[in-house]
């Protein structure tokens, strides 16, 4: 770099650290102007870093120990997609099983700044956005790449986008810590957080189509839709249900362009497809590049990829009503989530159909690798939990099973299940072959992972069935007298042993991911543990009989 | 495509393409699949001739099942509201001095207030009617009352509450601060006289002194207090706000006093009187003839 970029470059950040610095000075509230100091922080140590021969890139790299020099395809962010995923998986876990403590121990409430209220928006978007919004930028430029056969299109655009994204998710997480929220689920940080994630979420979209645009291959992969629908959706999602006008410019503070009923649909109609398109279609894209490519197998059948995608993306859009039976959403609107709702069973299943199905031929492997063990049981969740979720969006079943904690469970079978799970999997893929390892240190540990996490997993859903549907017969039950049995709080007290239950699945659950970074650090060292391979079951054809010792009886005419 | 093959653990020829040696095979649609599909499509349509769903111009369609969610909830109540309606009236038309003498009355009575009291009251007595000292709620199920214990009394006390701003037969009572009125010494000999009067504490001539100038006239000369004041009883071990030290000399100094808001208006009066009989039924219910003995409360001549 020559003298007078980096003096431009200097001028530039000096530029933003004074107006950031200035905004926080002048800001109207204790969390905007928190949010001031981050930035300007952040360009004083952009201007040592352009001004000196300070590189805490360069520290960094050799500390993950990232292969150098040129490769066939621009990795390096996705290098560090793969770690920022590993760090807010944990971030995210953690939160979670200390909420779930919490709900058990309310004494566990911290106030002011770790109380439930600020650290459940904490785990929710440390694991949707931070874990799988990682998750999903650093494979989307590994699949794009690979299967346009091409680099991606805009390099300095991409390494914006990864660290723009971190930006966001350090504003949003600090947000919530400090208070800052505008209280839509999901969509918690306020409107210049949103604005900048949006100005990233456009260098996403337009890096990831100019790598579409320039591919080398005639048809674009299925992944590829199945991300471009994520990017596309997600875009118009969080501009439309963030419109909002700030109280003052240089306040954190902000008020809805919608209200009431209004502003509940448009919440919901953005909560309902930020599953479907950021952690249905998005993780579908993952499966559909990593489950053919760690089974060896052809795709299970291109017309269900084709039929799948476009009913998925057309019906789900529809379904978010579906979260607001019996409130003040009008009947008619009420009817069309449930019904758009129950046509998505099928698609749905189009994804866990062709992922699993993926596996003939290959069956065989689910005995000897981990990885392909841990991508079936996520298809498994993934279609457990799409066909709970129609179901519970009748109305009938709905009355029952709204406002408890059954939606929990639902969810999380969901999101352990499926988006967790998948994700391990991928990651255990790409470490090797991105750090040109042979393989993980450890496949035991993979194996200790899938299981640790699975029963985790049962632990967690099992106990919020049964206490959400404890918790819905309670709160309906009427005595012979005519008169409600239990008060809420009654209902509240007789959830404790599940809360425990669950907290104690949420710590299976995050100490498998423990061991899966520990073994992730070690194949980042360059070892290989030494272990006895994981074998298939012994295979005696003498003993492969019916438990009869004499012939049978022939049987009667 | 000149690239199809056969794939051969299945048998399925492959569309042709391959991305980074990922292939799609030819499978055709699942027909379980399919069908299923179709029939959750068949499901939508009927469900949507039946119930409301397209918005039209003015309103939606209505559904040939003439389906409301209010028109479910108006017909759910209405059917909780006819189980219940035989025992409503019969209440009405009871006094509650006379609640008593029907004992199958008085149960369903109970088991009405109790599901009112959950709704409405759980709030600051708690779900188990034991109050809470700290903040000052009153224990429900024992023997202590501030302003009376049977039926007649807990139900006044429903109706017009406890301090309530702008009833004029709400219960009131203040208790002054006496902040600035005594010297350190003089403190601690009348709290010590206070915890006295239920064996707390010992005796002395100072405290005694102060408390027959200060305190008698409301809480009496031996601390039993006084339903009409509202005074608390000081000789008994139930403390409203505490009986350490501490809590006695805040209560003297600066006391608080709490507030209950009247239930007339915001619950008909037989569901105050369910309360009334729930209430009393928690095992500080006090009936006529003891009551009687306490000129202060109106004076029932019911056996």
């Amino acid at each position: 770099m020559n003298a007078e970029t980096a003096l431009t470059r200097v001028g530039l950040w000096f530029l933003i650290m004074l107006a950031a610095a200035g905004a926080a000075l002048a800001a109207a509230d204790s969390g905007f102007a928190a949010h001031a100091w981050i930035i300007a922080i952040l360009g004083f140590v952009m201007i040592w870093m352009s001004a000196s021969r300070f590189d805490p890139m360069g520290r960094a790299q050799g500390f993950f120990k990232m292969p150098d020099g040129p490769s066939r395809y621009d990795d390096d962010p996705i290098r560090w997609g793969v770690i920022a995923t590993m760090f807010w998986g944990l971030a995210g876990l953690l939160a979670g099983v200390f909420i779930a403590a919490q709900l058990a121990f309310p004494q566990l409430n911290f106030e002011p700044y770790l109380n439930f209220g600020r650290v459940r928006p904490l785990h929710t978007s440390a694991v949707i956005f931070a874990f799988g919004g990682n998750a999903l930028l650093a494979t989307s430029f590994y699949v794009v790449q690979r299967t346009c056969r091409t680099q991606l299109a805009f390099p300095t655009l991409a390494r914006f986008v990864f660290w723009g994204y971190q930006l966001f998710i350090v504003l949003a997480a600090t947000g919530y810590l400090l208070g800052v929220t505008q209280s839509k689920e999901y969509a918690e940080p306020e409107w210049y957080v949103d604005l900048w994630l949006t100005i990233v979420w456009v260098a996403y979209f337009i890096v990831f189509v100019g790598t579409l645009a320039k591919r080398k291959e005639p048809h674009i992969y299925v992944a590829n839709w199945f991300y471009l629908a994520f990017i596309v959706t997600v875009a118009m999602l969080h501009i439309v249900n963030n419109l909002a006008m700030p109280v003052s410019l240089l306040g954190a503070k902000s008020y809805s362009a919608f209200a009431g009923v209004q502003d509940a649909l448009t919440q919901w109609w953005y909560g309902h497809n930020a599953v479907g398109f950021f952690l249905t279609a998005g993780f579908l894209a993952m499966m559909y590049y990593f489950v053919p490519k760690q089974a060896e197998r052809p795709v299970y059948s291109y017309r269900l990829s084709i039929i799948h995608f476009w009913s998925l993306i057309f019906l789900y859009i529809w379904a978010g009503p579906h979260h607001l039976h019996y409130t003040a959403l009008p009947d008619w609107a009420q009817t069309l989530g449930m019904v758009f709702s129950i046509m998505l069973w099928m698609p749905s299943w189009g994804g866990m159909i062709n992922g699993l199905m993926t596996l003939n031929g290959a069956w065989d492997k689910v005995r000897t690798d981990p990885i392909i063990r841990m991508m079936v049981m996520a298809l498994a969740f993934y279609g457990m939990s799409t066909f709970e979720g129609p179901m519970l969006s009748i109305k009938s079943v709905n009355s029952l099973s709204h406002y408890t904690d059954w939606t929990i469970g639902h969810v999380h079978s969901g999101a352990l299940g499926w988006n967790g799970m998948i994700t391990f999997a991928c990651v255990y893929f790409l470490v090797p072959r991105l750090w040109k390892r042979e393989r993980m240190y450890s496949l035991r540990m993979i194996n200790w992972h899938f299981w640790l996490a699975t029963i985790g997993i049962v632990f967690y859903a099992a106990s919020m069935w049964v206490a959400g549907i404890m918790q819905g017969l309670m709160w309906r039950e009427y005595g012979p007298d005519g008169y409600l049995v239990w008060s809420f709080a009654d209902s509240v007290s007789a959830m404790f042993p599940m809360y425990v239950t669950r907290a104690v699945g949420g710590l299976l659950y995050l100490s498998g991911a423990l061991i899966m970074s520990y073994n992730i650090w070690m194949t980042l060292a360059g070892k290989q543990r030494a272990e006895a391979p994981l074998k298939d079951a012994a295979y005696d054809p003498e003993k492969d009989r019916p438990i009869v010792s004499q012939p049978s009886a022939v049987p009667a005419e | 495509m000149a690239n199809k093959r056969v794939d051969e653990p299945t048998g399925t020829e492959t569309v042709g393409h391959e991305w980074d040696g990922i292939e799609e095979l030819d499978t055709p649609l699942p027909r379980w699949w399919l069908w299923t599909f179709y029939l959750t499509i068949i499901f939508a349509i009927g469900y949507v001739i039946a119930y409301p769903a397209w918005p039209m111009i003015d309103r939606a369609t209505a559904g040939v099942l003439g389906w409301s969610s209010r028109g479910d909830l108006a017909e759910d109540m209405s059917a909780a509201e006819m189980a219940r309606s035989g025992v409503r009236e019969q209440l009405a038309r009871v006094s509650i001095e006379r609640l008593p003498e029907d004992s199958a009355l008085m149960q369903q009575a109970v088991a009405g207030g109790a599901a009112a009291f959950r709704v409405n009251c759980v709030q600051c007595h708690g779900s188990g009617a034991a109050g809470s000292q700290e903040l000052g709620y009153p224990n429900l199920n024992d023997d202590d009352w501030l302003w009376g214990g049977d039926l007649k009394a807990i139900e006044y006390t429903l109706v017009h509450g406890i301090r309530q701003a702008g009833d004029d037969e709400t219960r009131t009572s203040v208790m002054p601060p006496f902040a600035g009125a005594f010297d350190s010494a003089q403190l601690d000999a009348l709290t010590d006289h206070v915890l006295a009067l239920s064996g707390k504490a010992n005796a002395n001539a100072l405290g005694a002194q102060l408390y027959a100038d200060n305190c008698a006239a409301c809480h009496g000369s031996g601390g039993e207090g006084d339903r009409a004041l509202g005074a608390p009883t000081l000789n008994d071990a139930i403390w409203l706000r505490g009986s350490s030290r501490e809590a006695i000399k805040r209560q003297i100094l600066q006391p608080r006093m709490g507030m209950m808001p009247k239930w007339e208006g915001r619950l008909d009066p037989v569901t105050i009187k369910m309360l009334a009989a729930y209430v009393h039924s928690l095992g500080g219910g006090e009936d006529f003839v003891e009551v009687a003995e306490d000129p202060e409360v109106e004076v029932d001549e019911q056996p």
